[in-house]
């Protein structure tokens, strides 16, 4: 089936097979890479981009689902070169260990900041109820996304 | 994980999507935000050859006041539903148990009709609708009709939807101010409740609901009619499990879930006493 896609500002005319989940569409499709396969069953989160400016599990949603939309991966935050200050607040605050689930837990964070820019402690952790860290390292994770929403301000 | 190859139908309308099911019958399936659907197709414990998605018909999808209940298109995402204020003032345990469905990703995808129409009792919300005496307005190809929610539920995953009808409105009676609680017991905050209750009282009634204490979600009514006789509310969570039958699993075994059930009640009833 024909799609549209815009992908970090790109638009992408492509032929895929209904089955074919966002996830491949983007990795395998358009190389996209950076959006990761973890459970691969909606539970971890490693595969969140954005759909038409909102968190998804990529993983969760055809190819066919997202014809006509606008899709944000974590290489599509970069603008001249200079990161999103979301990838500067984890890098700052080593919101990192291992990195698998990094672009899952920043795009997520960036849609918690849009829909709640000045969450309590407890938001965010709440917020990143579907996101898994198997570094189990939460806790700088937390700490990267309050200091980015501090400096939002 | 890929599902097994289908067909995709995208109907442009809620006419044109009940034609497209009386045409494939029992092989097609709706999709609306895919997250209870997607899951058993990449499992490969659904396999449906037709695809109908009904995900773009944004006129079914909507939160409205008409009197005495409120109104939600079976399209409306959870997120719409946690955050709607209509909700949140004449039905906050709605609200809050929209809230409570898996993560924000899923609640940003998921709608409140695929998850009653998928009929999961694991599900909040089929059983949290159940508790609040809901209506499900469903379309088939001979006309709409309303089901009571107490009637929907027929089996493990099974409804009184035919396969050509299509759920279409949620109509959610108001609280009137009524006390309420949301209790869901689990290990990780965006799973399935090992066991939950959804409870309001007040306005001289009462409404319980269990999730995923059977193969249907299952109205307590041993509890609302104990508290409508005077027991007190230790007295009738003692009976939360009376009309419920649990199945054994990897989280719990059914006697826990019992044991859970009575526990869990009794902290709703009391959030919910005023």
């Amino acid at each position: 089936m024909k799609i549209s896609v815009t992908v970090n500002g790109k638009t992408h005319e492509s032929d895929v097979e209904p089955r074919t989940l966002l996830v491949q569409y983007v990795r395998d499709d358009l190389g996209l890479t950076g959006t990761n396969i973890g459970c691969d069953t909606s539970s971890c989160g490693a595969c969140s981009l954005h759909l038409d400016g909102e968190a998804v599990k990529s993983c969760t949603v055809l190819a066919v689902q997202a014809d006509g939309s606008q899709v944000t991966t974590i290489e599509g935050l970069v603008t001249d070169g200079k990161m999103h200050p979301m990838q500067d607040a984890f890098m700052q605050n080593h919101g990192l260990q291992c990195g698998f689930c990094t672009p899952g837990m920043v795009m997520a964070a960036i849609s918690l900041l849009n829909e709640n820019p000045d969450p309590t402690e407890d938001e965010v952790r709440m917020g990143l109820e579907g996101n898994l860290c198997r570094c189990t390292g939460y806790h700088n994770i937390v700490q990267s996304i309050l200091a980015c929403a501090k400096g939002g301000k | 994980m890929i599902p097994s190859l289908f067909d995709y139908k995208r109907a442009s309308s809620a006419a044109e999507a009940i034609s497209l099911v009386t045409e494939y019958g029992e092989d097609a399936k709706f999709l609306a935000g895919g997250h209870s659907l997607l899951p058993l197709m990449k499992l490969r414990l659904a396999a449906p050859s037709v695809l109908v998605d009904i995900g773009r018909l944004k006129d079914l999808s909507y939160i409205t006041d008409a009197g005495s209940y409120i109104a939600i298109g079976a399209l409306t995402r959870h997120m719409d539903v946690e955050t709607s204020p209509i909700v949140k003032q004449h039905v906050p345990l709605l609200a809050c148990a929209a809230g409570h469905v898996g993560d924000p990703q899923v609640r940003h995808r998921g709608t409140i009709g695929g998850s009653i129409a998928h009929a999961d009792s694991a599900s909040d919300l089929p059983a949290t609708t159940l508790a609040l005496g809901a209506t499900y307005v469903v379309q088939g190809a001979s006309g709409t009709r309303e089901i009571a929610a107490t009637d929907f539920y027929k089996g493990f995953l099974e409804s009184a939807l035919q396969p050509d009808e299509m759920l279409t409105e949620i109509r959610v009676p108001k609280m009137n101010g009524a006390g309420w609680s949301f209790q869901k017991f689990n290990r990780r905050a965006q799973d399935w409740a090992i066991v939950g209750v959804a409870a309001w009282r007040g306005n001289g009634g009462s409404g319980v609901a269990l999730v995923n204490m059977g193969s249907t979600p299952v109205l307590a009514t041993d509890v609302a009619t104990a508290l409508a006789s005077g027991a007190s509310v230790a007295d009738a969570a003692e009976l939360a499990a009376a009309q419920a039958d649990p199945q054994s699993d990897l989280n719990a075994s059914a006697e826990y879930r019992v044991h859970l059930a009575k526990v869990l009640v009794r902290r709703a009833l009391e959030e919910a006493t005023k």
